[in-house]
């Protein structure tokens, strides 16, 4: 992809290197993000992922190459769009102690959101945590905590969402609930969502593409329905174990 | 974005609302400082009875519990709520929100003092109760002794707090224990001129030295000595800079090692 077209881009990562010591976990990756669109990033442990969405918010800063978001270089001017962005992990928690309300006024005022109590109400209708919001967030549930999670990553109505695996240990009820929440929202808001997920019927359903990762490189990028007919398969999990385990048997009418 | 109040506000906020959860929490900032002052206090009571020096020390005992815990507890009040945030894995949200370094910083420094108001006013009218000794009558000195005290305890609050993020929660001892380097070498229970000469030395490089000299040349001399106030304050100023500066240079250095995502040992 052409440097003009990252430029625009609402996420732009160009030859982004990231070594830990002796470990690279990122190996000079080029991708951007389509504005609206939900990008899945796969890849099995230790591919990359993690640290590929931490230099795009900022927290992990490159050995070499650029991460940009909304025209601003993540390394050095990432106060100049944070707050037009978010973020959710079921592995980053809230503080227990705060009731869920108490967490989303301290966010809800970080992000500097405008009639913060109205959004907060607004919010827990929509997730379901009306009957939630004075509990201590610590006395909830891991379905409820990853509500709470989700309501504090929308608090901003954000540009660039990035999820963590949002719905990890989640029952299919609620994961099949969160994910139509999420879809809602970017229709909704338009939205750029970058999701990072070990669940593929998750990401058939809700993403335009597919980037795939192994050993910190990008192996490959495509929509999930060309990746099926490229691969042969009849699911992204196939195409997943093709990739993981190094037998990317490409279909001869792709090829 | 510059500094925003707002957000300065917000991380108040979350520290209140987690000091209000927990009367456990409220009632320890009152504990500790309370049990020093009353064992002190006591033993002062009976030097004073027994020994013609203390006696005419007069309550430089006491006073010295008291600056003393305005500096000890002043750094933990600020290190224990930035540990607050990594005990509950929340520092990658922090890290990500548009708070800035600064705005953290400047949240934990008010956090220091509502922590050490809630432990210290009430022990202050104990020691009125019990012992006669009033630390508010010191006046405008308490006001020199207090900030040259929280300026030093900030600045080792900063510095503890860049290493635990550097290298994680391994860290954390420091919180609880560095301050007490200083409790020797600061000369807090004795004059300067008890130490050898080579750690007059090093006592003179440390700003809470020229207020506990300043303190026993009020409570012995009844002189207040703003020349020990200001040197303190000059100390101060080049130790804070350094330990923001050293701060910043953690986080990046963190940033760097990607820690920030891990916060545990």
């Amino acid at each position: 992809m052409s440097p003009r077209i990252h430029s625009q881009a609402p996420v732009a990562v160009e030859q982004l290197v990231k070594v830990y010591k002796a470990v690279t976990a990122v190996d000079g990756i080029t991708f951007a993000l389509t504005p609206g669109a939900m990008t899945a990033l796969l890849g099995g442990n230790g591919a990359g992922k993690t640290t590929t969405i931490a230099s795009i918010m900022g927290l992990v800063m490159p050995t070499s190459g650029r991460v940009s978001v909304l025209g601003s270089d993540m390394t050095r001017h990432r106060y100049r769009v944070l707050h037009r962005m978010n973020f959710e992990s079921p592995y980053v928690e809230m503080p227990m102690r705060l009731t869920v309300r108490q967490n989303l006024t301290v966010f809800g005022r970080l992000y500097g959101v405008d009639d913060l109590a109205e959004r907060i109400a607004a919010l827990a209708a929509e997730l379901d945590l009306t009957d939630l919001l004075d509990r201590p967030a610590g006395k909830l549930s891991s379905g409820q905590k990853t509500r709470v999670s989700l309501a504090k990553s929308l608090l901003n109505r954000p540009e660039i969402l990035l999820l963590d695996e949002p719905t990890a240990s989640l029952d299919p009820d609620t994961a099949d609930w969160v994910r139509g929440r999420l879809e809602r929202y970017r229709d909704a808001r338009g939205a750029t969502v970058l999701l990072a997920s070990h669940n593929m019927s998750e990401v058939e359903r809700l993403c335009d593409r597919v980037i795939m990762m192994k050993q910190g490189r990008i192996v490959d990028d495509d929509t999930p329905a060309r990746l099926l007919e490229r691969y042969g398969r009849r699911t992204l999990e196939e195409v997943f174990l093709d990739v993981a385990r190094g037998r990317a048997h490409l279909s001869e009418a792709a090829q | 974005m510059s500094f925003s109040l707002r957000r300065v506000g917000a991380m108040v906020l979350r520290y209140w609302y987690l000091l209000r959860s927990s009367w456990a929490r409220l009632l320890e900032l009152i504990y500790w400082p309370a049990v020093q002052m009353v064992m002190w206090g006591f033993l002062q009571t009976y030097l004073v009875e027994h020994t013609s020096l203390v006696a005419r020390a007069g309550a430089t005992f006491i006073g010295a519990v008291m600056l003393w815990d305005i500096l000890f507890r002043g750094q933990l009040g600020f290190s224990i709520s930035f540990l607050e945030e990594m005990w509950s894995r929340n520092l990658a949200n922090l890290m990500m929100s548009p708070l800035r370094p600064v705005e953290f910083i400047a949240a934990l420094m008010i956090m220091s003092i509502v922590r050490l108001a809630i432990g210290m006013v009430p022990v202050s009218f104990m020691a009125i109760a019990f012992f006669g000794f009033n630390v508010w009558g010191l006046g405008l000195a308490l006001a020199a002794f207090f900030a040259n005290l929280m300026l030093t305890s900030w600045a080792v609050g900063i510095l503890v707090s860049g290493l635990v993020l550097r290298n994680g929660l391994g860290a954390e001892t420091f919180a609880w224990s560095i301050m007490f380097v200083l409790l020797p070498l600061s000369c807090v229970y004795y004059p300067v001129s008890v130490l050898p000469d080579w750690l007059q030395l090093v006592a003179w490089a440390l700003p809470p030295t020229y207020v506990f000299e300043g303190m026993r040349a009020l409570l012995i001399s009844q002189v207040f000595r703003p020349d020990l106030m200001l040197q303190a304050l000059a100390l101060n100023a080049l130790y804070f800079t350094a330990a923001a500066v050293a701060f910043l240079a953690l986080l990046n250095s963190a940033r760097r090692q990607g820690s920030l995502l891990q916060t545990g040992e």
